[in-house]
């Protein structure tokens, strides 16, 4: 334990603590990231195993998959379920906004906690209680729930029709549960990062990864509630047997999609904001340059979050809506486009006369871009609404969102990890490791999914175990497609064993990083690596801000936001 | 685009492919001229011994031109797609052939299989001479159809993808939408929404017929044709 | 101990007091949601107002009254903490305290009354809404009176005064609900 004697830090007596109260009962927010981001990491790999679970059987129908067996018609839909209800709510969630949420957003703004450390505390302690009962319902009498991550009722409110009578109300609880323990954690970003800014620190010198954490944090906290009583009442009719969503009884099903969308869309961007975040300070640092109009940037990322309240139907174009609701969600739905259109030219402005260098973690950023640019341009085909009547329930909206969700919660994940691990750990990573890591990430991860771009252009359905009963979509080449895309993701995840293994032998023997290897502006780098309990021996004041880059007739090329000069 | 793979089958499938085409080639530009410059500004400015980076703040207006003008040029390619879209949509989901020049036709959703009912040779629905199929839609070339689509218990979802057509069938309800065949031939109908353990085995074929083949298959569903074949 | 992020004030408003008005937030749309639901189904249903003529107006109108008087001892129990008096403030508290249990006791044989007449959860969708939006808001009422009597035990020994007008503003809060809920579930006929 760092003993430290500091003036400012009336809270130190140091004692001992034992190995339960500093990793498993911690208020430290340091921690807390690490309890998130293990979590979630652990909830990825069983989340990728059941892709290849089911991509398997898949293009190989009826093989017998090695290390899980033949896969029922049952068990397709439950391991779809549950891959897609991981990735979100146990992977995407915990790591880019609660993991990182925690570790940046103090360090960022030049304080030695968030403002509720307890409720911090709880927050984890609740989303790990909501990965026991996911998990739980692998092993319960039916299964766990198989009707896809929407949970639509009538199918999800009624035993008779799902026959997982236990998995499907432990699905709502575990979602609700984790509901709740975002709710909590984002109440001390919000609260830490509106006022306990370090002296100096104007709105506009926050760190924009800090900000887009927090607009997310507003954004769920203002989007989730309407799910929250959809999910009581869907909670209801699975064991009261009430009927909200029961025609029979005076109820509709189509209200259960509008309250899961009016959230459901409004989430993307919860993700989504984190990783663009990530994604800023690692280009403004690479390539040594200023970001290109930060009060843009901002004014983006918030049109954004207002706008994304006004599209979720966009999702139910012809769930039975009302025809002519049609037309005023193809308009909000393309004019979201803009805003997030205007954020990736705001990044490649930013290269614009930049010094660049492609470190791992600069590979990862920009591969951000990249990627993403190809799901957000393919999103329009979704968005108009005559388009859409072909493309809905296709493996072309599966490929789009994947283009959004991969570079969401995986490229912006090993970015942000890249980055911040010197610090984390006071190791670097193998730069070696760093780079096959990535190209064989990143190369494999196209190969399986524009071939399922070809493959929903071309009528291919979705959520569907076995392709032979379709005539028209079970030609050779189809198959041929739908194998080439599982052998790339078996590739891709095998590839993660190089993360693993440089993870592990960096924290064994890495070469020891400084405060500040990367020589950035942003105050996480002035702190130790890695940082105390407290964070700063001494707490900075801020005197510019973060992005302070090749700053003509400096002899440095960077400028710490707390140098004082 | 679609046609390279799927046949455009019905009077408004062309329309659809139309739309989708128009989406690739705007929303394709704009790809290659953003990966473009992406990829050109990377190799260009690659660290270079001795040469430090440029201080751009990008909030002058002169600089702050290169993100605004492709944004208003976005926001015009968005109002084309959008006329373009609403158009397509108000053909396919917003009219309906009248009642004279349209047949109707039942179609029924369960899990896990589809049930047809079309008018028998009297040309009405709700009438003796009805003709039930499962998993087997028979229609005629050529010929307009309101279809009136329901479900006996899940969400389930109608789609004939060389129709270009797709809708989600919801319990209590009866929702009508239209085609019109231009091809003769036998094609899938999927369920395009997930409703339990046999979702992935509801298919179902579409028939496709001449007039005279379809005036045959009837009056092979004659009551007293039926009933010789069950003898 | 408190970390020294807690003793900073950035935004010039004290941080309890933000943490309060996001919480507040998302409830607000959580019984939004569930509400509007309501609307909506009631509007396409006409029958329910048979259903509604069931509820007790006199009862519901009467925990009305006891809600908005437990609001008001809110009040001034803020106004005592806010002179420092957080003997008093505990004391106002506790009065708003026994206007909670009075709720719920209340409500508990207003309830026990209708599922004996056979109005349960389950006989029609309207009773399936009243228990779950009432039911809903009854928990916050109780959880609301658990975490006001931790407020009152340390305003009592003069601490944390700052938290009587949290507590107060998350009140206040679930008294508009039921200013929403009473005339949903009670007056509409």
């Amino acid at each position: 334990m760092a003993e430290h004697a500091t003036p400012h830090h009336a809270h130190e007596e140091h004692h001992e603590e034992g190995w339960v109260k500093k990793y498993l009962w911690s208020t430290d927010h340091k921690i807390i990231c690490f309890q998130y981001m293990f979590t979630g990491m652990f909830m990825a790999l069983i989340g990728g195993f059941f892709s290849y679970v089911f991509r398997m059987q898949t293009a190989f129908p009826g093989i017998e998959v090695p290390l899980y067996g033949m896969v029922s018609a049952a068990e397709y839909n439950g391991l779809i379920t549950s891959h897609g209800t991981i990735m979100i709510f146990w992977v995407a969630m915990p790591v880019l906004v609660a993991a990182f949420g925690n570790y940046l957003i103090p360090l960022m703004i030049g304080c030695d906690d968030m403002v509720f450390p307890k409720i911090n505390r709880l927050s984890y302690q609740v989303f790990f209680l909501s990965t026991v009962v996911l998990l739980s319902s692998f092993f319960v009498d039916g299964g766990p729930f198989g009707g896809a991550w929407t949970a639509y009722p009538p199918l999800s409110a009624n035993a008779a029709w799902n026959n997982t009578p236990l998995g499907a109300s432990l699905w709502v609880l575990a979602v609700a549960l984790e509901f709740v323990a975002f709710l909590l954690g984002g109440i001390n970003f919000i609260t830490t990062a509106m006022n306990s800014r370090a002296p100096g620190m104007r709105y506009t010198d926050i760190p924009i990864v800090v900000w887009f954490i927090v607009i997310a944090s507003m954004l769920f906290m203002s989007s989730v509630g309407p799910l929250i009583a959809g999910a009581v009442m869907l909670f209801m009719d699975q064991q009261v047997g009430t009927g909200f969503f029961d025609p029979a009884r005076g109820g509709d099903p189509v209200l259960w999609q509008h309250l899961f969308w009016f959230f459901g869309h409004p989430e993307v961007y919860v993700v989504l904001l984190p990783a663009i975040g990530i994604t800023a300070e690692i280009i403004t640092v690479f390539s040594r340059k200023k970001l290109f109009a930060y009060r843009t940037v901002l004014f983006t990322a918030i049109a954004t979050g207002v706008l994304s309240f006004t599209v979720w139907a966009h999702h139910q174009f012809i769930a039975g809506i009302d025809p002519r609701m049609a037309h005023i969600f193809t308009i909000t739905t393309l004019l979201i486009s803009v805003p997030i259109a205007e954020m990736m030219f705001v990044f490649i402005a930013t290269l614009y006369g930049g010094s660049i260098t492609l470190s791992t973690p600069m590979l990862w950023a920009l591969a951000f871009v990249g990627e993403f640019l190809i799901g957000g341009v393919t999103g329009i085909f979704l968005g108009a609404s005559g388009a859409d009547i072909y493309f809905h329930d296709t493996y072309f909206v599966l490929a789009h969102f994947h283009y959004t969700f991969f570079p969401i919660a995986i490229i912006g994940t090993y970015a942000g990890v890249t980055y911040w691990f010197p610090k984390m750990f006071g190791r670097m990573m193998n730069d070696t490791l760093g780079k096959w890591h990535f190209w064989l990430t990143i190369i494999p991860f196209n190969f399986i999914f524009i071939p399922l771009f070809v493959l929903g252009a071309a009528g291919e359905h979705r959520r569907i175990y076995n392709y032979q009963n379709f005539p028209e979509l079970s030609g050779e080449w189809f198959f041929a497609l739908r194998e080439l895309a599982t052998v790339a993701l078996i590739i891709m995840l095998l590839a993660q064993v190089i993360f693993f293994v440089n993870v592990y032998i960096s924290l064994r023997s890495g070469k020891k990083a400084g405060k500040n290897p990367f020589r950035a502006n942003t105050l996480e780098w002035q702190a130790e690596s890695p940082p105390p309990h407290g964070n700063f021996a001494e707490l900075p004041t801020v005197y510019r801000g973060p992005y302070e880059y090749s700053v003509p007739g400096r002899a440095e090329d960077y400028w710490p936001q707390n140098a004082p000069t | 685009m679609i046609e390279r793979w799927v046949v455009q089958g019905s009077t408004y499938a062309a329309d659809i492919d139309g739309i989708i085409w128009l989406i690739a080639v705007l929303v394709g530009f704009w790809f290659l001229v953003a990966e473009g410059v992406f990829f050109w500004l990377i190799v260009k400015f690659r660290a270079r011994d001795g040469q430090r980076a440029q201080y751009i703040t990008g909030e002058e207006a002169k600089q702050k031109r290169f993100i605004a003008w492709p944004h208003y040029l976005v926001l015009v390619c968005d109002v084309f797609i959008v006329v373009g879209a609403v158009r397509v949509w108000v053909e396919v989901k917003q009219s309906l052939p009248s009642e004279a020049e349209a047949q109707r036709v039942r179609v029924i959703s369960q899990q896990w299989a589809w049930s047809f009912v079309h008018p028998g040779a009297d040309g009405k629905l709700e009438s003796a001479d009805d003709i039930r199929t499962v998993d087997e839609l028979h229609i005629e070339v050529g010929q307009k159809y309101i279809y009136e689509l329901e479900s006996r218990d899940v969400l389930h979802s109608f789609s004939v993808p060389v129709f270009r057509l797709k809708q989600d069938a919801v319990p209590g309800r009866v929702i009508t939408g239209w085609f019109e065949a231009t091809v003769t031939g036998t094609y899938d109908i999927q369920c395009v929404e997930i409703c339990g353990i046999g979702h992935g085995m509801m298919a179902a074929r579409i028939v496709i017929e001449s007039p005279e083949q379809h005036a045959a298959w009837i009056a092979s569903h004659s009551a007293a044709q039926l009933a010789a074949r069950t003898r | 101990m408190r970390p020294i992020a807690t003793t900073r004030s950035a935004a010039g408003i004290p941080t309890g007091l933000l943490a309060v008005w996001w919480v507040l937030a998302s409830e607000i749309v959580i019984f939004g949601g569930l509400l509007g639901s309501y609307i909506m189904y009631r509007l396409a249903h006409d029958a329910w107002a048979e259903q509604a003529a069931a509820t007790n107006v006199w009862i519901g109108a009467f925990n009305t009254f006891v809600l908005l008087t437990s609001s008001l001892t809110a009040v001034l129990a803020h106004q005592a903490a806010e002179r420092g008096d957080g003997k008093l403030a505990a004391k106002r508290l506790y009065y708003t305290c026994i206007g909670a249990a009075t709720f719920i006791v209340v409500k508990a044989f207003e309830w026990t009354t209708e599922i004996q007449h056979g109005f349960t959860i389950t006989s029609n969708t309207f009773w399936s809404f009243y228990y779950t939006a009432a039911g809903l808001h009854a928990l916050h009422v109780i959880a609301g009176a658990i975490l006001m009597l931790f407020v009152a035990a340390d305003a009592k020994k003069g601490r944390e005064l700052h938290r009587v007008e949290l507590i107060g503003i998350y009140w206040h809060f679930v008294d508009i609900v039921w200013i929403f809920l009473f005339p949903l579930l009670y007056i509409a006929k």
